[in-house]
């Protein structure tokens, strides 16, 4: 699909940009465009084509394929000129004033060597290229930041040992006691959703029909766009009315509140691929449907029901919101998620920041890489499974 | 304006595999020329090349020449953008653009080169939708999107959207393989009358098709699944259908294969 | 499924258990039961969350002295207890709408990078990268905000006021660094980047090639065919992915609360510290309030809730309409 289309807009052959930039290097038929444009109206050529005018020629000078290359060096070069001549501080003006000072320089060249349309073109070439950039440079920021920081102290250490007796301005201590939390909290969450969020997938794909099947799937949609700290407000609410006092279990709550209509979602989507004729096929084998549905539509679409919930897990893994309304949040190790407070990880790191110390942000950094680490590898192995098994599912 | 078509030594390949290899033909301006052959045989994609459409399929490449009167389409300086409105081209499935009322997209072409005065673009559009043969049942309703038509009359408003640019060359990829036979007949008579204006390209897989609207017809086959496939021979329809010169296109016509 | 042809063949060898009539009909009530409760039990959770949240807010709501939907404070421990959602309402819509505006072009560029620009060998690994940059958890966004974007965003700040002071949104009345409410939303929009990106680039993606090829070949350039056959076609997508990034934005707490130097003035001077928003005011005033404060921060909370559901459900319907309409065009 993909493939597809990156090259249906005049891709040749070359790929990388430098091949994709050579086709629109060169300028449309630029008597028709001009002249047609400029003409009054109707052009008396007489013949049956009194239509637009007649093109004399196909070709026409055009910029050379490495122009678009040019193009960002002049802008860079202008953006470092002008920040370092003005001495503006910040390097996110210096980058501005460069991607400003590159747009323009395209649009006016090309245009003043080709013509309006192909300078429109080339302008919409630079800035979905402005556009990537943009968001790559602070993407990569935040992990370069996170894994060079997170370095610091993090070592097998900080990863066994807990906070118990580090006052929040010494460094040492650890993020063991958070591992367990997390761990705990999303087993949990886990072992709640999943099989609620498989059921009703289930029930949604091959059962499901009429009102409360269209009820069911409007409201996983609406429950998909629940911020999680509306999540943790609800879980509240009942500890409120019941007295209940803070564990890993309350957070746990929340967190497969969250995490059931990402499975649902996921889990409809694979079942969804499963082909009919496979189901057809069981069925007229005589075999019962619920025996249908356990041996043939899930076993096919297991792989990509795994990775779903695997992306689920990752996903709850960071939520933050519900943990400090409901798990409270403790320095000591306290492995019994069903009773009194517990931490974890995305709250270690919110507590870390919050107490300012020098040694405690960098706690909170290395916290970080280890949460990331644990969710990038979460996603990774959930996206290869996905990868693996999707011959097999025959798509 | 309509102009010849002269192909030399053209082949064209989808990444490394040669999908149809060194094709030399020429064809008439005012005429409609027909190419015939098995699936597979590279009858679209030589059709492709000929507006340089094939180059955007992804790995799609080509070598030799095809010169369109005296100019190479593929030149060094040429610009692809400006070979596609010289050489327009109608697609096998009926394309209009959803989002486009009918006179939007007759007017979709002319639009992208500059402005046209209002009651111009209307005298174009109405020439270019009769010339069509669309204007009759579509003149009280320009302003419907123009996915409401039948199948037939979606074509025939790509015809017009195609035409109203006033190419010189017009190629049309099966554009009646997606059509019942009534639709089918108005585009066959539109061909015979666009024929005047046009140097007309048709890839057709109905061989009774390529005898009723084509002056000159050609033969293309390929000697097995994935070897390239080659012009067999072009000559005067007549002659195609009655004498053919070479073996493969009279059981090709005959009907003992493809 | 080649097996299932000969009709004849008994069913015995593929289906392990014997078929009997009376175990397959009670394990099928027992399975759809089963399913259609789980069902049925999604639907009681978000009532029960309504009617829960419902309930908590009244209590608080009944004895707050001040008016909650105009009150510029949150002291539900004063006497009287005056608390109102003025302020985080007004701080939630303009994060969220900065947010949306710096984020909805970016994200189309991306989408349209990764769909129609990238050399094809890119495109997918790019594609990857987007997805993987939706599940960097939002604390770290947090912090990587407060101690690495704010200082970066100084001189930005500084230079807007100089130059834009009379837009009236980038005067700067009150010197300080950049824990302001335009902080945020850039924040913001760095966060639902991915998921308007990822959203837009599936519908892009989607535009039959044909009605690209239609362009083509009337001699349009690259960026004619995304004008004339992509943009129209991923129209509604498009909106309904930024519904989606709304709904995302409005409800983030923990990148808000870390960012931000709250206080409870309404101000349209985005450069100025303070302000805040539903959540992050739930974050930051959990952990002093009584019982009847958390009834107060339910009740702000319950608002927030309305919102994002309004938000998401206009995104669902757009996509629903959107199925309609391309179904009855194919």
């Amino acid at each position: 699909m993909s493939n597809a289309h990156s090259g249906a807009a005049g891709n040749g052959p070359a790929a990388g940009p430098a091949g994709s930039a050579a086709i629109q290097n060169r300028p449309a038929a630029p008597a028709t465009g001009e002249s047609s444009g400029s003409g009054p109206g109707p052009a008396p050529s007489g013949g049956p084509g009194s239509g637009p005018e007649r093109r004399q020629s196909l070709s026409q000078r055009g910029l050379p394929r490495w122009a678009p290359a040019g193009f960002a060096a002049a802008g860079i070069v202008i953006g470092v000129a002008v920040g370092a001549g003005a001495g503006l501080q910040s390097r996110v003006q210096w980058g501005l004033i460069a991607v400003v000072a590159f747009l323009v320089i395209s649009y006016a060249v090309t245009s003043a060597v080709e013509n309006s349309r192909q300078a429109k073109d080339r302008l919409a070439t630079s800035v979905v290229w402005v556009c990537f950039i943009l968001a790559v440079i602070p993407l990569f920021s935040l992990l370069w930041v996170t894994v060079s920081r997170g370095m610091k102290v993090l070592d097998p250490y900080f990863l066994s040992h807990s906070m118990a007796g580090v006052p929040s301005s010494q460094a040492g201590g650890g993020v063991y006691h958070a591992l367990i939390g997390t761990l705990e909290q999303v087993g949990i969450a886990t072992v709640i959703a999943t099989p609620i969020g498989l059921l009703t997938a289930v029930y949604l794909v091959e059962y499901g029909k009429g009102a409360l099947a269209k009820a069911v799937t409007f409201f996983v949609d609406v429950m998909t766009g629940i911020p999680s700290i509306v999540a943790g407000l609800f879980i509240l609410a009942i500890m409120l009315m019941g007295k209940i006092e803070p564990s890993g279990l309350m957070g746990s709550l929340a967190l497969a509140i969250l995490m059931m209509p990402v499975v649902v979602r996921s889990t409809e989507e694979m079942l969804k691929l499963v082909p009919n004729e496979l189901r057809e096929a069981a069925l007229a084998l005589g075999v019962p449907k619920w025996r249908m549905i356990l041996k043939v539509v899930l076993p096919t679409a297991i792989g990509g029901i795994t990775t779903g919930v695997m992306l689920a897990i990752a996903r709850i893994a960071g939520e933050t919101a519900p943990i400090i309304l409901l798990v409270f949040g403790s320095q000591l190790i306290n492995s019994n998620p069903f009773e009194g407070a517990q931490s974890s990880l995305p709250f270690y790191i919110y507590e870390q920041y919050k107490a300012g110390e020098v040694a405690s942000i960098d706690r909170a950094w290395a916290a970080a890489l280890v949460l990331i680490a644990f969710v990038m590898i979460l996603n990774l192995v959930a996206r290869g499974i996905a990868r693996w098994k999707a011959p097999k599912t025959g798509r | 304006m309509a102009k010849r078509i002269d192909v030399s030594g053209l082949s064209a390949f989808y990444g490394s595999h040669r999908a149809i290899d060194d094709i030399s033909m020429t064809v008439e301006p005012r005429s409609v020329t027909a190419f015939i052959g098995p699936s597979g045989c590279g009858k679209s994609t030589f059709l492709r090349t000929l507006n340089r459409m094939h180059e955007v399929t992804p790995g799609g490449r080509v070598e030799g020449k095809v010169l369109l009167d005296d100019e190479n389409l593929y030149g060094s300086n040429v610009d692809p953008v400006a070979v596609r409105r010289t050489v327009g081209m109608v697609f096998q499935r009926p394309n209009p653009f959803p989002t486009m009322s009918i006179y939007d997209n007759v007017a979709a072409g002319l639009r992208l080169n500059g402005k046209y005065g209002k009651s111009r673009l209307n005298e174009i559009v109405e020439k270019s939708l009769k010339g069509a043969n669309l204007w009759n049942e579509v003149k009280d309703r320009l302003n419907k999107p123009g996915s409401g038509l039948s199948g037939g009359q979606q074509q025939r408003l790509c015809i017009a959207r195609a035409i109203a640019v006033e190419p010189d060359v017009l190629l049309m990829d099966e554009p009646c393989s997606a059509l019942d036979p009534i639709s089918t007949l108005a585009i066959e008579d539109l061909i015979g009358e666009l024929k005047e204006r046009f140097t007309i390209v048709i890839v057709t897989h109905n061989m009774q098709q390529a005898a009723r609207v084509s002056d000159r017809t050609a033969f293309f086959n390929l000697a097995a699944v994935g070897q390239p496939g080659k012009l067999i021979e072009i000559d005067e329809t007549e002659r195609i259908f009655a004498n053919p010169s070479v073996q493969a296109t009279e059981d090709y016509i005959s009907g003992r294969f493809g | 499924m080649a097996s299932t042809t000969p009709i004849d063949t008994p069913p015995a060898p593929p289906a392990k258990s014997s078929p009997g009539g009376s175990t397959g009909r009670m394990g099928d009530t027992v399975f759809s039961g089963l399913s259609k409760g789980s069902g049925i039990l999604l639907l009681v959770i978000m009532a029960t969350i309504a009617v829960f949240l419902t309930y908590r807010a009244t209590l608080a709501i009944s004895q707050d002295e001040g008016n909650f939907l105009t009150t510029f404070d949150w002291n539900p421990a004063g006497d009287p207890p005056v608390f109102g959602i003025a302020v985080l309402l007004f701080g939630t819509v303009v994060s969220s709408v900065i947010a949306l505006v710096i984020a909805v072009p970016v994200a189309v560029g991306i989408a349209l990078f990764i769909s129609h620009y990238a050399p094809r060998r890119l495109a997918a690994p790019l594609a990857y990268v987007v997805d993987l940059l939706a599940a960097v958890p939002s604390i770290i966004y947090g912090i990587w905000g407060a101690l690495f974007l704010v200082p970066y965003l100084d001189g930005l700040n500084l230079w807007l006021d100089q130059y834009f002071s009379w837009t009236y949104i980038f005067d700067q009345t009150q010197p300080g660094v950049a824990r302001n409410m335009f902080t945020v939303g850039i924040l913001l929009a760095i966060m639902i980047l991915p998921i308007i990106t990822s959203v837009s680039r599936e519908v892009f993606l989607q535009v039959p090639r044909m009605n690209e090829e239609a362009a083509l070949a009337l001699g349009a350039t690259r960026w004619e065919v995304i004008r004339m056959s992509v943009l129209p076609f991923g129209r509604s997508g498009v909106i309904s992915a930024s519904m989606l990034g709304l709904g995302r934005a409005l409800g983030e707490t923990m990148a808000v609360a870390t960012v931000l130097s709250p206080n409870f003035v309404m101000s349209l001077h985005l450069l100025d510290p303070g302000g805040g928003t539903f959540a992050q005011n739930i974050a930051a005033k959990f952990d002093e309030a009584d019982q009847f404060g958390r009834d107060a921060l339910i009740a702000s909370g319950l608002v927030l809730f309305l919102l994002t559901l309004l938000v998401n459900g206009a995104a669902r319907l757009i996509i629903a309409r959107r199925k309609e309409y391309s179904g009855a065009n194919a």
